[in-house]
């Protein structure tokens, strides 16, 4: 294939159908609707089935269902929706069931929702945070193939930059490498062989073949998601090693924090920064080693102060944390406005320093 | 009536002792061993849906998605795939199920609880979709599983520990017709309300539970069986007064029949 210019809803659509997703399902609300939309363009031609759901509760149990029956499956929304959904994430988690949920959401105001859950139980959702959409066409299959190394359900936080910035991409299937069979999806043909599948949160088993039950079970998950923390770091560092300042931010925000780095290192500020990629698991051990040399870390996010809890878990409290981040939410939901604005972002990271200069 | 005058069926101990109607299991029925209730009318209609998937051979296509009450336990007694669910959710689940596995035979095994009070919505679009599936509701009008608290389809008048006085429209409204709602959407290719409290229901509810499958696995469309089951422990009736309490007061809301049926 060739790079074309391609909406970033657009490409990410592309990019999960060449991983190999095959059911897509959702509730219009914007900035999400444009991957609904190219869903319901694209998956006939691939006969694949994306459906309008009728409420996000309705969506994320449709996803539930297609990927215990052995798809690879996705949907999506974003703010209010993923909170609807967060019952069914929450479900899958335990009853080992893969998909991939599309937080496309407006602003970064779904941090805490998309990496602390909102659902019952032990579990987490690995959360991968693109950068642009080039990033985001990259993870879109990442996500997937996770999904189904964990058989967890996981979830990337995009945005309306991601979701709407046209750019010039080549989507291309990526091979994450081999992956177990799905032996454990539903096809209804072990029935009457004394071996019939069971996908339940309980994992009882049947009469004559037990499950865990529940303890063993939740623990088997709990174990899972260790080793998901331990391996599954992911993280982009920038002019960290001596740096002063280490500017933390996560998702779009980062190429903005790039250019203010690029900016403030030109007038001879010894500044760098520090972006999450995976904010769940976060990549705490190499936020610490990126800011052993800070003297202080600053958090650009546009929210009151989310991400900021996982930085200060992560430097546990050898250095200064301060967020230089700010709410900026208009009716849309779409707005950043000045926020995220180089010279803006460069103005407080200034003034964070101690070095008021207004550019 | 007040709430001390009751004499509750766990008072003193059964009049007439439980006993075993028969010796042999149901087709794909792994286990006789349940947690249900004396007098509950769940595992006869587990064994009419068990001997329908098995008179019909869908055992080897079929997926049962189940959703939260006493009835959940049949997933560790049927030999079927099953995938057991939120509550309520189960007609959105089987959803994807369906349109991932289109050749398989997917039914839904929920209450009155999951369907008419937290699952309405799912049910209800499920069956304006027209999707190929089976739902069987199997209503006994409370909650039996958290002990007996009232439902959407609790009837007028009945007692529940959530309407102690029994229920009023005035405080309480009245029960969801959920298959009278279903049978009137285009997608739907049949509805119908049968009962397991003597031999004549049971034999018409085998019959209906058989027609819902021939339907929605042959592509015509949404299917959906309510079957009334006895639930003396959360009426808190004698055990053996539940038969009669359906044919007496829930037959009256709920009557019996065919609601709806495709052309041939």
């Amino acid at each position: 294939m060739t790079a074309r210019l391609l909406q970033g809803s657009d490409a990410v659509a592309q990019s999960a159908i060449a991983a190999g997703c095959r059911f897509f399902t959702g509730y219009p609300m914007l900035p999400f609707t444009d991957l609904l939309e190219s869903m319901a363009r694209r998956m006939p031609g691939v006969d694949g089935v994306c459906m309008n759901a009728e409420t996000e509760i309705e969506a994320i149990n449709m996803t539930l269902g297609a990927g215990a029956a052995g798809a690879r499956a996705a949907t999506g929304s974003c703010g209010q929706g993923i909170a609807l959904m967060q019952e069914a994430i929450a479900e899958a988690a335990l009853n080992e069931v893969p998909f991939v949920v599309f937080n496309m959401a407006r602003g970064q105001q779904d941090y805490f929702q998309a990496t602390r859950g909102g659902g019952w139980g032990d579990y987490r959702t690995l959360c991968l945070a693109p950068k642009d959409v080039i990033e985001a066409v990259e993870h879109t299959q990442l996500l997937f193939h996770l999904a189904d190394k964990y058989r967890s359900p996981v979830m990337m936080y995009g945005d309306y930059l991601i979701a709407h910035t046209y750019v010039s991409v080549d989507v291309v299937k990526r091979d994450y490498g081999p992956l177990p069979a799905k032996d454990w999806a539903l096809d209804g043909t072990a029935g009457g062989s004394g071996h019939a599948r069971q996908i339940w949160t309980w994992a009882m088993g049947t009469a004559t073949n037990p499950g865990l039950g529940p303890d063993l079970h939740w623990q088997h998950i709990a174990d899972k998601f260790e080793e998901m923390a331990r391996v599954e770091q992911r993280w982009e560092s920038n002019s960290c090693e001596d740096a002063d300042t280490v500017i933390v931010s996560f998702g779009t925000s980062g190429p903005f924090v790039d250019q203010v780095v690029e900016d403030l290192r030109a007038d001879g500020l010894r500044v760098g920064a520090f972006r999450p990629i995976t904010l769940w698991p976060f990549p705490e051990a190499a936020l610490a080693e990126a800011t052993a040399a800070a003297s202080r870390v600053l958090v650009f996010e546009v929210n009151a102060g989310q991400m900021i809890d996982d930085v200060r878990l992560s430097v546990g409290g050898r250095v200064p944390v301060a967020p230089v981040g700010r709410v900026s939410i208009d009716f849309s939901g779409m707005r950043q406005g000045e926020i995220l604005t180089v010279p803006w972002i460069r103005d407080r990271v200034r003034k964070a320093i101690g070095e008021v200069r207004v550019s | 009536m007040t709430v001390d005058s009751v004499t509750l069926a766990t008072d003193t101990a059964p009049t007439r002792p439980a006993k075993k109607v028969a010796a042999a299991l149901a087709p794909l029925q792994l286990s006789g061993e349940h947690h249900l209730c004396p007098g509950c009318g769940h595992p006869v209609a587990w064994r009419l849906l068990l001997e329908v998937i098995s008179e019909l051979d869908l055992a080897q296509r079929v997926i049962g998605v189940v959703g939260h009450g006493c009835y959940t336990n049949i997933v560790q007694l049927a030999d079927i795939d099953f995938l057991q669910c939120l509550h309520g959710r189960a007609p959105a689940v089987a959803t994807g199920v369906k349109r991932v596995q289109p050749q398989a035979a997917v039914f839904t095994l929920q209450g009155d609880g999951d369907v008419a009070s937290e699952g309405l919505a799912e049910v209800l679009h499920a069956a304006a979709r027209g999707e190929r599936i089976t739902t069987i509701m199997l209503n006994n009008g409370v909650f039996g599983d958290t002990g007996g608290q009232m439902t959407a389809a609790s009837v007028v008048g009945q007692r529940t520990k959530t309407s102690l006085d029994g229920r009023t429209p005035d405080a309480h409204g009245y029960p969801v017709p959920v298959a009278e709602l279903i049978a009137s959407m285009p997608g739907v290719a049949y509805v119908a309300r049968g009962a397991v409290n003597n031999a004549g229901s049971v034999a018409k509810t085998k019959r209906y539970l058989k027609r819902a499958f021939e339907l929605s696995t042959e592509g015509a469309g949404y299917t959906f069986v309510e079957v009334l089951t006895m639930c003396p422990t959360g009426w808190f009736l004698p055990t053996a007064d539940g038969p009669d309490y359906i044919s007496d007061t829930f037959e009256t809301t709920y009557p019996l029949g065919v609601l709806k049926q495709a052309a041939e």
